[in-house]
C-alpha cells in the first residue's frame, strides 16, 4: 500500500485496523472443556451462532471433531499413493538400468531382465518412499519442526482439557458475548490469552 | 459417547481420568531413576561391555574368532540375526495389524512393543554386518557403483533383498514410532519444570500443540502407515526366509518357509513383548494399563502362532518323506536323531508343546506361568533357527565334508552382548520416553463395563455425573439424558 492512490481509496474503518496486522500479537478467547462430548456439542452451537473458531486443542484425537469444525478430509493418502508410485518407478528403473543395460550379468543362467526376482526390492522401495514421503509431507504441511520453545495457549490441553480458541479483535470487544456463549455450552473455564508469533 | 459393554473387560482399570493417565505415565520420566532401574542398567551395561569386547576381537582378528568352519559357514551369527529380526516383528504387528483390526487393547502396549522392534532390529543388523568381516565396506550392499569397476549390486540375490527389507523395516518402524511419540513428548514438555527438560522435550515434540487439524492429519498418517506396514512386516520375514528357501540345501529348499517364518516371528515377538511387559508393568506400576486381560490376549496370539509353527514342523517332516528325495529325507531324520537331536528336541518341546498350556485359562491369566512360558518360547525359537541353519549345513551332499559346530567364547560373547545392547537401549527408552502411548490410552478410557468403575465418575467429583453415565452423544450439562442405552452400537 505504498501508492497514495490506493490509500485514499480504502475506507477509513479499514485503515483504522491496519496497525493490528503489523504486530504479530493475537488475542484469543479460550473456552476450556472437560469432556469431549460437551466439547463437540459446544462446537456445534458456537458455529451455529456464527462465531468463527480459530482452532481446538485436545490431548487426543476426538472423533467427530473434523465434521464439527468443518475440517476437510486430508489429502495425504493421495500424496502417499503418489510417493509410492515414485518409489516403484525408481526401483524398476534402477533394476532395469543396472542389471539390464549398464552392466548385464548372467546370474544363475537367468535372463538379464528377470522381473520376478525384482519384486521384493520393488515392493520394499515402494513402501520406503510411501512412508517417508508421506511423513515428511505431514510434518511440513503441519509446520512441525524441532524448536526450543513451543508456544501453547493452555498447557493443560496436552493433559486433560479441551481448549476452543476464538480469535479476538484488538479491544477484545467480543469477549463478554463469547464468555456467555462458552458458559452456556458447558465450558468449565473461560480465559483470555495473548500470544506473540503464534 | 461412553460405550458401556455388557461383556468385555475394561481396557484400563481403576476408573482412571485423563489426568491420572498423564500423571501415571509421566511419573517415571519425571522422577529420579529408582534403584531397580539403575541396577538393571548396570547389568545391561556389563552385557554391552561384553558386546564391545567381542566385536573388537572379531574386527581385530577376523571371523576366525568365531567357531565357523568350511562346512558350517553360517551358524550362531545368522541364528542370532534371524532370532532378533523375528523378535522385532511383534512391535509392528501390534501397532499396524492390530490397528487395522481395531483391537483397542493394543493402545497400552504398542509403544513399548515398537521400541522393542527397533532395538531388536538394531541387534539383528549387527550380525550380517560383522559377518562381512570388513564392516567398513558395508556400503557395498547398496546399489552404488563399485569403486573397482562398473559392477552393481545383484538384485537377484535374496541377501540383497534382505538389505532392502531390513533397512525399509527399520526406518519405517522408527518413523511410525516417533510420530506416535510426538504428542506424548508435547505432554511431557508442557509439564516439565526444569529448563533442560523443557527445551529437550520441546525439540523432541516438534512444536506439537494438539490442534484439531494436526490430529486429523496424524490419524490419517497413522492409518496409512499401518496399512503399508502390514504387508511390510509380512514381507520382511518372508524375505529373511528366502535367504534359505532359494538355496538348494536340503532342509532349506522348501516353499513353506515364508509363512512358517512369519508365524514363528510373531510367536517369538509376542513372547519377548510378554517378557518385557511383565517386567515393565511391575517396575513402573502400570498394572492398571497392562491388565491380566492384555496378558491373556497376548498369550492367545502366542498360542495360535505357536500352533501354526508346530503344524509347519510336522508338514516339513511329512513333505520330506513324501517328496521321495533321499537327501531331504536324510536331512530330517538327521535333525531328529542325529548328533543335534538335543537341539531338535528343545525346539519341539519349547515351541510346539509349551504354548499348548495356554489353553488352560488359569495359566493364561497367571503372571508367573506366562513369564516362564515366554522365556521358554524365546529359547525354543532360538533353537529353531539353530536347527534349521546348523543341522541342515553340517551334513550336506558330500559325507567327507561333514562337520560339527561348536561356538567359541566370542560367539557366545556377541550373542550375550546383543542382549546387553538390547536391554541398555530398552532401559534408556523406558526412563526417558513415555512407555505407554498416553494420547491413545486417553481415547479408550471411556470403554468400560456395565458395573465396573466408569470413567471420571468415581474419582472426580467436580464433573457432572450425568455426562459420564449418559450413553447419548451431545448431552448438555444439567439435562439428564433420556435416550435408552444402546449396547449394539459401538461408538468408534
Amino acid at each position: 500500500m505504498t501508492s497514495p492512490a490506493v490509500t485514499t481509496a480504502v475506507p477509513a474503518t479499514i485503515v483504522h485496523t491496519e496497525p493490528a496486522t503489523h504486530s504479530s500479537t493475537k488475542r484469543f478467547a479460550l473456552g476450556i472443556f472437560d469432556d469431549e462430548d460437551v466439547l463437540l456439542h459446544a462446537i456445534d452451537n458456537i458455529r451455529a451462532a456464527g462465531v468463527k473458531i480459530y482452532d481446538v486443542f485436545s490431548p487426543y484425537p476426538v472423533h467427530g471433531i473434523d465434521d464439527a469444525l468443518g475440517i476437510e478430509r486430508s489429502r495425504l493418502p493421495i500424496a502417499a499413493f503418489f510417493y509410492g508410485m515414485c518409489g516403484l518407478a525408481f526401483a524398476l528403473w534402477l533394476q532395469f538400468y543396472t542389471l539390464g543395460f549398464d552392466w548385464p550379468m548372467i546370474i544363475g543362467g537367468k535372463p538379464h531382465i528377470s522381473l520376478p526376482a525384482w519384486i521384493p526390492v520393488s515392493f520394499e522401495l515402494t513402501v520406503f518412499f510411501t512412508c517417508h514421503g508421506m511423513v515428511i509431507t505431514f510434518y511440513m504441511i503441519s509446520k512441525l519442526y524441532p524448536r526450543f520453545k513451543t508456544p501453547v495457549l493452555d498447557v493443560r490441553s496436552t493433559d486433560d482439557k479441551f481448549v476452543v480458541a476464538i480469535e479476538l479483535d484488538e479491544q477484545s470487544s467480543q469477549l463478554p458475548k463469547l464468555t456467555q456463549l462458552f458458559r452456556e455450552n458447558g465450558a468449565s473455564e473461560v480465559n483470555q490469552k495473548e500470544m506473540t508469533k503464534f | 459417547m461412553q460405550y458401556v459393554s455388557p461383556v468385555r473387560e475394561p481396557l484400563v482399570t481403576s476408573g482412571k481420568t485423563y489426568h491420572d493417565v498423564t500423571q501415571d505415565i509421566c511419573y517415571q520420566v519425571e522422577a529420579a531413576p529408582n534403584i531397580r532401574w539403575m541396577g538393571a542398567l548396570g547389568v545391561a551395561l556389563i552385557g554391552l561391555a561384553i558386546f564391545f569386547y567381542s566385536v573388537y576381537r572379531t574386527l581385530w582378528y577376523g571371523i576366525g574368532e568365531w567357531g565357523l568352519n568350511k562346512t558350517i559357514g553360517w551358524a550362531w551369527d545368522i541364528t542370532n540375526f534371524v532370532w532378533w529380526v523375528g523378535i522385532g516383528h511383534a512391535g509392528t504387528l501390534i501397532s499396524a495389524v492390530l490397528l487395522l483390526f481395531r483391537q483397542k487393547w493394543r493402545s497400552s502396549i504398542n509403544r513399548a512393543a515398537e521400541a522393542m522392534t527397533i532395538f531388536a532390529v538394531i541387534c539383528a543388523a549387527m550380525f550380517p554386518v560383522l559377518h562381512m568381516g570388513r564392516p567398513w565396506l558395508a556400503f557395498y550392499v547398496f546399489p552404488l557403483q563399485n569403486t573397482l569397476g562398473s559392477l552393481w549390486a545383484n538384485f537377484n540375490s535374496p541377501l540383497l533383498w534382505d538389505v532392502f527389507a531390513i533397512s525399509t523395516y527399520f526406518t519405517v518402524s522408527l518413523v511410525f514410532w516417533y510420530t506416535g511419540l510426538v504428542p506424548d513428548f508435547a505432554t511431557i514438555r508442557d509439564r516439565a519444570k526444569g529448563k533442560i527438560a523443557r527445551v529437550s522435550y520441546s525439540l523432541l515434540s516438534m512444536g506439537w500443540t494438539g490442534s484439531a487439524k494436526h490430529w486429523s492429519r496424524y490419524e490419517t498418517v497413522s492409518l496409512i502407515l499401518a496399512g503399508v506396514s502390514t504387508p511390510l512386516v509380512l514381507s520382511v520375514h518372508t524375505i529373511v526366509s528366502m535367504d534359505f528357501a532359494t538355496s538348494v540345501v536340503p532342509g532349506w529348499h522348501t516353499t513353506i518357509f515364508p509363512p512358517y517364518f512369519v508365524a514363528g516371528a510373531i510367536f517369538s515377538g509376542f513372547a519377548m513383548v510378554l517378557t518385557l511387559m511383565l517386567i515393565t508393568r511391575v517396575v513402573f506400576k502400570l498394572e492398571d494399563y497392562i491388565t491380566l486381560e492384555h496378558i491373556a490376549l497376548m498369550n492367545k496370539i502366542m498360542m495360535v502362532t505357536g500352533s501354526i509353527v508346530g503344524v509347519a514342523y510336522i508338514t516339513e517332516f511329512f513333505i520330506a518323506w513324501y517328496s521321495q528325495v533321499e537327501y531331504e529325507q536324510y536331512c530330517f531324520i538327521n535333525r531328529a536323531t542325529g548328533p543335534y537331536w538335543w537341539a531338535y528336541l528343545s525346539m519341539m518341546s519349547c515351541n510346539v508343546l509349551s504354548p499348548q498350556f495356554v489353553w488352560i485359562r488359569r495359566i493364561r491369566y497367571s503372571i508367573t506361568m506366562t513369564f516362564i512360558l515366554s522365556i521358554i518360547v524365546n529359547i525354543g525359537m532360538w533353537f529353531e533357527r539353530f536347527v534349521i541353519i546348523v543341522s541342515s549345513l553340517h551334513r550336506d551332499y558330500l559325507p567327507s565334508s561333514w562337520a560339527m559346530f561348536s561356538p567359541t567364547i566370542i560367539d557366545i560373547g556377541i550373542y550375550v552382548g546383543t542382549i546387553g545392547l538390547f536391554f541398555t537401549l530398552f532401559l534408556l527408552f523406558a526412563k526417558f520416553f513415555p512407555v505407554i502411548n498416553m494420547a491413545e490410552v486417553k481415547t479408550i478410557l471411556k470403554y468400560t463395563v456395565n458395573d465396573g468403575p466408569t470413567y471420571g465418575g468415581a474419582n472426580d467429583g467436580s464433573r457432572n455425573p450425568s455426562l459420564h453415565t449418559s450413553p447419548a452423544p451431545y448431552s448438555t450439562p444439567g439435562v439428564p439424558a433420556s435416550a435408552p442405552v444402546n449396547y449394539d452400537k459401538q461408538n468408534d
